[in-house]
């Protein structure tokens, strides 16, 4: 079961050469205001510093003429959640998309800057996207399970990706990974578009951890969503960073507040004319909630603005 | 419009609106009071909007009428023959008797299309994976012009080109006679693959691509199963469209056969359309009788398979839609 798992190709070394870095900023704008760089303070007790699965470097992501996110370099540690905040358009879907390289069919899309995921340059020019994906899942805002049986939608990619042994275990433990095990475990063979929002949601969740990926991305997964349904895809998320790292998209401050160890506060930048999104502030959440060092942070999370 | 009529006059124009404003327009001012029944202007409208509607649907009608005065005038006359030794038997030996019947042309019309529709399927089917999936969108806006295009090349066009091309110095042929029907299928099922596949939503296809599969498995394993409905359809539609076609096989599967004959690639293959053609144009009223009886088979056929093709689709999209 695990031998398809081989983790990142990274080795130690090229590893603590990222965590040694020259860069040991969080975010865009912190050294600016002279504060002791997070990723090594603000309350990490236990291990010395969380290894960095995303060192994003100063990337801009361009749609043909328009700049949809300018200048965002930020560090995404291993099994925490990490929240993207930000109002609509400031481009927090856009930069998660790039973590993985689902934009790279968007007619027109360009970036510029880096993206190491444990120190390989994501968009380096043998890099293989479908390889990418299968190391980091994506969940989106529409549940999107596929036309097949609820087994089927967990199986159908272990099944294509040659992972065939214990394929009824490993689509059993997905299942209860995404706590849906028990409310399907009679009506695996019906069509996954019985199921509820909620529970299509998860259904999607239990199809990206079935293939053990590396890192979960979520963007939005729970605004088409009830407040019940919401609050159990959060309870989710919570046992979920135990295993992955997790990178989610949110509109909604309080889940952010809620689940997220990491907040990145993303705003719309309006110069010349042009809108762009660009990274304010990224903190620890609490910071971020109850401290934000920049006023446009503190505007957005009480709520003056977006 | 009220605000700038009285600020050009000068006044405090928001505020109160001066009283000449109501005698200028006095004659058009609404009493909303007034029974609510039509004005004049309104009742005059209402009579050539009624008029309008009774044309359309009178046109509406006539294009039902043009089909079912053609079933009924070939189903009246053909209907008659139509008996179980009509869709078996070969045409009798001598032609200016009565009885006999198409069997060998059913046989040679169902290998005809049966072939083509093996050529022209996976084809299609291919080139529309590769406007949807693949190509540019300049290649792909090209590739749809170049099949609209080939779609409207005249059918006996393309037969001349395949006579040139396989039948010339040798013989005619079913095989040859297919290939031109193939040419015929080819843009209907490759347009019609292509708009079905851009209906699968592209959350479906964000779904196999974040799960790291890779783009054909993807496309296999969900996207072309969702537009398998669509696809069918087309193929059917095209089907019967080919099934009907007589130009080509005048040119190249036209020497008169009056027996079941497999014999594809050399001899050529006995089919409908032909027949009537053949059968309708001899002095003969029995030949007519059976040209008749004929048209009446090949019209039923393509009916029904054009019926059960829409019947098809909408299942398949009620699928897709859920």
């Amino acid at each position: 079961m695990s031998t398809e798992v081989t983790d990142a190709p990274s080795t130690p070394r090229q590893r603590v050469r990222i965590q040694t870095g020259e860069r040991e900023d969080l975010g865009a704008r912190e050294p600016a205001n002279g504060t002791a760089p997070a990723l090594a303070g603000a309350g990490q007790a236990k291990p010395a510093a969380r290894e960095t699965i995303f060192d994003v470097r100063d990337i801009s992501v361009s749609y043909g003429a328009s700049t949809a996110i300018a200048g965002v370099s930020l560090k995404v540690p291993r099994h925490l959640i990490t929240a993207l905040i930000g109002p609509s358009g400031c481009g927090k879907s856009t930069f998660l998309r790039c973590l993985n390289r689902m934009n790279d069919t968007v007619p027109g899309f360009g970036l510029t800057g880096q993206i190491l995921y444990h120190g390989n340059d994501l968009y380096a020019p043998r890099v293989d996207p479908v390889e990418v994906r299968r190391r980091i899942g994506m969940v989106f805002q529409r549940p999107n399970p596929l036309p097949k049986s609820i087994y089927d939608n967990v199986a159908w990619a272990p099944r294509n990706l040659g992972m065939k042994a214990n394929l009824d275990e490993r689509v059993e433990r997905a299942l209860r990974g995404a706590a849906l095990w028990e409310e399907v475990k009679d009506r695996l063979k019906q069509s996954a578009f019985g199921l509820s929002g909620g529970q299509q949601q998860r259904l999607c969740i239990a199809r990206a951890i079935a293939i053990e990926p590396d890192v979960l991305l979520l963007d939005e997964p729970a605004s088409a969503l009830d407040p019940i349904a919401t609050a159990s895809i959060e309870e989710l998320m919570l046992n979920l960073k135990h295993r992955f790292t997790i990178v989610i998209v949110t509109h909604n401050m309080q889940q952010a507040a809620r689940i997220a160890d990491r907040t990145a506060f993303f705003s719309l930048e309006v110069s010349a004319g042009k809108r762009t999104g660009a990274l304010v502030e990224y903190d620890e959440t609490s910071t971020i909630f109850t401290r934000p060092k920049d006023p446009r942070t503190g505007d957005y999370v009480t709520g003056r603005f977006g | 419009m009220s605000d700038l009529e009285s600020t050009s006059e000068g006044g405090t124009a928001l505020l109160d609106p001066p009283d000449h404003f109501d005698d200028l327009f006095a004659s058009e001012r609404l009493d909303p009071a007034r029974p609510l029944t039509a004005s004049r202007q309104l009742r005059r409208r209402q009579i050539f909007s009624r008029a309008m509607e009774s044309t359309q649907t009178a046109a509406a009608l006539l294009a039902v009428a043009m089909l079912a005065f053609v079933v009924y005038s070939v189903a009246s006359r053909g209907a008659s023959v139509l008996s179980f030794e009509f869709l078996t038997a070969g045409p009798p030996a001598i032609e200016e008797t009565a009885g006999g019947g198409i069997g060998p042309m059913i046989v040679g019309t169902a290998t005809l299309v049966g072939i083509a529709t093996v050529i022209a399927m996976p084809i299609g089917i291919l080139a529309a994976l590769y406007m949807t999936e693949f190509a540019s969108r300049r290649a792909a806006r090209l590739l749809r012009m170049v099949l609209d295009l080939l779609f409207g090349v005249p059918s006996i066009v393309l037969a001349l080109f395949v006579f040139e091309l396989i039948v010339a110095g040798k013989s005619e042929s079913g095989f040859a006679g297919s290939f031109a029907l193939a040419i015929i299928m080819l843009p209907l099922v490759a347009r019609a693959s292509q708009e079905t596949l851009l209906l699968v939503p592209q959350g479906l296809r964000d779904a196999a691509a974040a799960l790291g599969v890779s783009h054909w498995r993807a496309l296999r394993g969900v996207v072309l199963p969702s537009a398998l409905g669509g696809i069918i359809t087309g193929t059917v539609l095209a089907l019967a469209r080919a099934a009907g076609e007589s130009a080509p096989l005048i040119i190249l599967s036209a020497v008169f056969s009056r027996t079941v004959n497999f014999n594809i690639f050399s001899e050529a293959t006995p089919n409908i359309p032909v027949y009537i053609y053949k059968a309708s144009t001899a002095a003969n009223p029995y030949g007519w009788a059976r040209a008749w009886g004929a048209a009446f088979v090949l019209l039923l056929f393509i009916l029904i398979v054009n019926i059960g093709a829409r019947a098809l689709h909408a299942r398949g999209r009620r699928k897709m839609a859920r």
